[in-house]
């Protein structure tokens, strides 16, 4: 890895401060085992908790006799619709699923009834009992049909600039990206504890507890005081946090029975309690001038959103928004829907719409660069979006830094390595003549927005405060793994000028919201604040005793310690802030508008070697630069890179839920296939450092940029060495071979 | 019946009065937290042991199975406070994220580097094959292990 600044960079003055890698404050933990995630959480006197669902993606629910269940020895409790005190649905941002199916169901694994009981067996054996009796409905699950029939969550409608505006060279194309499982290791998971005067604490997987709160609040008819909402040890999340599943169960749970509940899904039930990528069926035609510059752009786009609204009406904003990609185009019409299916609900994950129009728009410019005699790269850069352009759909004009140039130029500078070992398509199943394999070679590049859009008022809070143990930051903000516990550290030492810092997750109880850990916005909204806060802290403690700086040893005045640590940190400092993003607004109805905070930008090459005869892919390579702003944690950055990489990679040649009249054909990890340790490509990774964005010292979130063009990258280059036009992701064995 | 074993070194007996899992045995009854249920199928290895010498899924053993053997766990590889190094190594190179999978990393390759000290990258490779991490592309790993095993 290696980091090109092109602007002067932050030095840390602070051991452990910015721009450093320190090592991770739960990572001893983590290593023996000792780290508690939600799944490992124990209270005295626990019940253990379990879910009825539905066998059909969709049926008229007739009668529900939970006496079965109730009679099993060890059963507290069997809960339906009947029992949900609150407001009979949820939604993260429109409510419109029921907490637990009365009439209807609409996908396959709705959940119907609970049960708490003694133990885990007892309460799954409960669950199974309960017998529900079912009208089996004709399940909808045509997106397009969907789209016809205007069963939509939402449409979008983009024009900008002359409609009439025509070029010289053409392409025009289909393609599809399938519904891809976020795949968190951790599953669902939760303890909900009654307080014994009516409210309840919940410890559960959650990537943003504030909206947990509410949301439960309002199922449980109860007021926000009486629900706490604990951040707790996350398995990884991607997306799949974002919505409930057993959450409003463990609390109707544990204040039915007077006790604690806890609840583990099972890997097919995760399968069916979270929200999924959504799959696309994208069409697209592209008009470009004899030198290769689009002259115009114009994109059908149907998302499909399942059962439920999800947030599939922000997914298909952002696939839309970015339809054209992070090029200049002065003349563009984008249709989108965002369709209502009987499939399963499908919401954020990683790259969240971005992901499946770059698949789409990198093979449109593929096309055209063909058409024209351009190196792809050529061709790109000849389009390339920069500061002060405006994004061709919204008409935005992009204020922050923007390298686009920088990271073509960067890719077609990077030299390819051939690494050490290359397992040959198949690894030692290989059948075919190893003469036969043939290399291919694709880029991509791929755009996101940071941060939440559309007039979202995006904020959060954090607060720091001095202890004899140095800097404590508060937060409600969800650390999934990516390391917020380290950087957030780092921020306050550099901005409080003490080497020892530490973070505490606070409940909903204890400060306000930080907001949602997705969008690659905590490193920027909740490090902005804890940033903020740390250098305001500073500033009011050498203020107050007259000093000139502030470090381990206490407040300095003149090259002398005059106040002490330890009567510093006995004084009470603290400071709160809350910290906003520059304000965006909602499109207007041709989706124009400052719609978005900020922008980052990645460029993938992908090397390939395939195996043509049995359809078999070995990625080889994917080498990346990064718009990363100011890499605050490089070791943290390069984790996310790498693992953003796979994640792409699993989406270009093997993750893909095989969906059947609804039902998920594979939700278990022998037959829904993650990248392995075998699969997993070398990586080269280029942070192109600039600063100017509004981020903590600049920085940008890094987080949903590795995974956004690199499984355009890698279908790109199948397509270079098979010579196929293939046009979906996941490329499967039959998309080469037949 | 009662199930008579060794575990991380010292005796340890359970009463086993169902068909439960080894993995479930460890983390529900026996407070070892370390070893992860993430597929339940033998799949993705968070729930790495060694038995009797041999790395296993700990969810696809019995617990009734252990009877007499030798089994070590994730909070078994370190010698009380002291990382073991692999455990180290991968500390240093920033080989944990989520961390849901480094329990069962940690015991595939510690028990690959007690075979084999100095592996080839190809043989940490296949070594961990059968672990599943989603976080981190698995790079910072390989690296911290590689870094282990030293020049050749």
């Amino acid at each position: 890895m290696t980091t090109r600044t092109t602007t002067p960079g932050v030095q840390s003055r602070v051991i452990g401060g910015v721009g450093e890698s320190p090592l991770r404050p739960d990572g001893i933990a983590k290593l023996k085992g000792e780290f508690e995630y939600a799944s490992d959480l124990v209270s005295e006197g626990m019940l253990w908790g379990a879910t009825t669902r539905s066998p059909y993606a969709h049926a008229r629910i007739v009668s529900i006799d939970i006496a079965p269940a109730l009679a099993i020895g060890g059963v507290h409790a069997v809960l339906t619709a009947d029992d949900v005190p609150g407001r009979a649905l949820f939604g993260l941002e429109h409510p419109d699923q029921p907490v637990l199916a009365g009439e209807v169901t609409r996908y396959w694994g709705e959940p119907v009834a609970i049960v708490a009981a003694e133990d885990e067996d007892t309460a799954r054996r409960a669950a199974a009992a309960v017998k529900v009796e079912y009208e089996e409905l004709e399940p909808f699950v045509d997106p397009e049909e969907a789209d016809s029939t205007d069963a939509v969550f939402r449409r979008m409608k983009i024009r900008r600039g002359d409609q009439e505006a025509r070029g010289t060279v053409v392409v025009e194309g289909f393609y599809e990206v399938g519904m891809q499982d976020q795949a968190p290791l951790g599953p669902e998971a939760g303890l909900a504890v009654p307080d014994g005067h009516g409210g309840v604490d919940l410890y559960a997987t959650s990537q943003f507890v504030h909206v947990d709160q509410e949301q439960v609040v309002a199922s449980l008819g109860l007021r926000p005081d009486q629900v706490r909402s604990h951040p707790a040890g996350i398995g990884g999340a991607f997306g799949a946090r974002e919505d409930l599943n057993l959450h409003i169960h463990l609390c109707m749970l544990a204040l039915h029975t007077g006790q604690p509940v806890k609840m583990v899904y099972d890997r097919s039930e995760s399968f069916t309690g979270h929200v999924h990528r959504h799959p696309a069926l994208m069409w697209y035609r592209h008009e470009a001038d004899d030198e290769g510059r689009l002259v115009r752009v114009e994109a059908r786009i149907i998302i499909d959103g399942g059962a439920y609204a999800s947030t599939t009406s922000a997914v298909l904003a952002n696939a839309c928004y970015f339809a054209v990609g992070p090029y200049r185009c002065e003349s563009v019409a984008v249709d989108g829907a965002g369709t209502r299916t009987n499939n399963p609900p499908c919401g954020a994950m990683r790259g969240f719409g971005a992901v499946q129009v770059c698949v789409a728009y990198e093979a449109q410019m593929d096309q055209l660069a063909t058409k024209l005699g351009l190196d792809p790269l050529e061709m790109r850069r000849r389009n390339a979006l920069a500061t002060g352009d405006v994004l061709a759909t919204t008409g935005q004009v992009i204020e922050t830094p923007l390298p686009v140039v920088d990271v073509i130029d960067s890719l077609a500078a990077m030299p390819i390595v051939e690494p050490d070992s290359t397992p040959l398509p198949g690894g030692s199943g290989l059948t075919t003549e190893p003469g036969q394999v043939k290399r291919g070679v694709g880029y991509a590049i791929g755009i996101k927005n940071l941060g939440f859009s559309e007039g979202f008022d995006d904020y959060a809070q954090a607060r720091v405060r001095l202890t004899a143990g140095g800097a404590v930051v508060e937060t409600a903000a969800i650390e999934v793994g990516q390391g917020l516990v380290t950087v957030l550290a780092q921020l306050a030492r550099s901005g409080l000028g003490v080497s020892r810092a530490v973070v505490r997750h606070v409940d909903t109880s204890q400060i306000d919201s930080a907001g949602s850990t997705s969008a690659s916005r905590q490193t920027q909204i909740s490090g902005g604040a804890t940033l903020e806060a740390a250098t305001r802290l500073r500033e009011r403690i050498i203020d107050r005793h007259e000093g000139d700086d502030l470090d381990d040893e206490g407040v300095w005045r003149h090259g002398e310690v005059v106040v002490p640590m330890e009567v510093l940190a006995g004084e009470g400092w603290e400071e709160t802030v809350t910290f906003r993003h520059p304000a965006t607004e909602a499109p207007d109805e041709e989706g124009q508008g400052v719609v978005h905070a900020d922008f980052a930008v990645a460029g993938h090459r992908a090397v390939v070697d395939v195996d043509v005869e049995l359809g078999l892919v070995s990625v080889v390579r994917v080498d990346t630069a990064q718009d990363v702003g100011k890499a605050l944690h490089p070791e943290a950055v390069r984790g996310q890179i790498e693992g953003g990489i796979l994640q792409g990679v699993g989406l270009a040649v093997m993750e893909e839920l095989v969906m059947n009249d609804g039902v998920i054909a594979n939700p278990n990890f022998t037959d829904y296939l993650l990248p392995t340790i075998l699969d997993a490509p070398d990586v080269e990774a280029l942070l192109i450092e600039q600063d100017g964005s509004w981020g903590p010292f600049g920085a940008k979130g890094v987080g949903e940029p590795p995974t956004i063009s690199s499984t355009s990258a890698v279908v790109a280059a199948i397509r270079d060495a098979t010579g196929k036009a293939i046009n979906r992701a996941p490329v499967r064995p039959q998309d080469i071979a037949l | 019946m009662i199930v008579e074993f060794t575990l991380n070194g010292a005796p340890a007996n359970a009463r086993v009065e169902k068909p439960l899992s080894l993995l479930d045995l460890l983390h529900d009854d026996l407070g070892l937290p370390g070893s992860k249920a993430a597929c339940e199928q033998g799949e993705c290895g968070s729930c790495s042991v060694i038995l009797d010498g041999e790395l296993v899924c700990s969810c696809l053993v019995l617990a009734a199975d252990v009877q007499g053997s030798e089994v070590t766990t994730v909070e078994g590889v370190a010698r009380g406070d002291v990382l073991n190094g692999v455990q180290q190594a991968m500390h240093e190179a920033g080989a944990v994220q989520c961390g849901f999978c480094t329990p069962g990393i940690v015991v595939a390759a510690t028990e690959l580097f007690e075979r084999n000290p100095n592996p080839e990258a190809t043989e940490i490779k296949e070594a961990l094959a059968g672990n599943i991490c989603r976080c981190t592309g698995y790079g910072a790993i390989v690296r911290a292990l590689e870094l282990l095993a030293g020049p050749r």
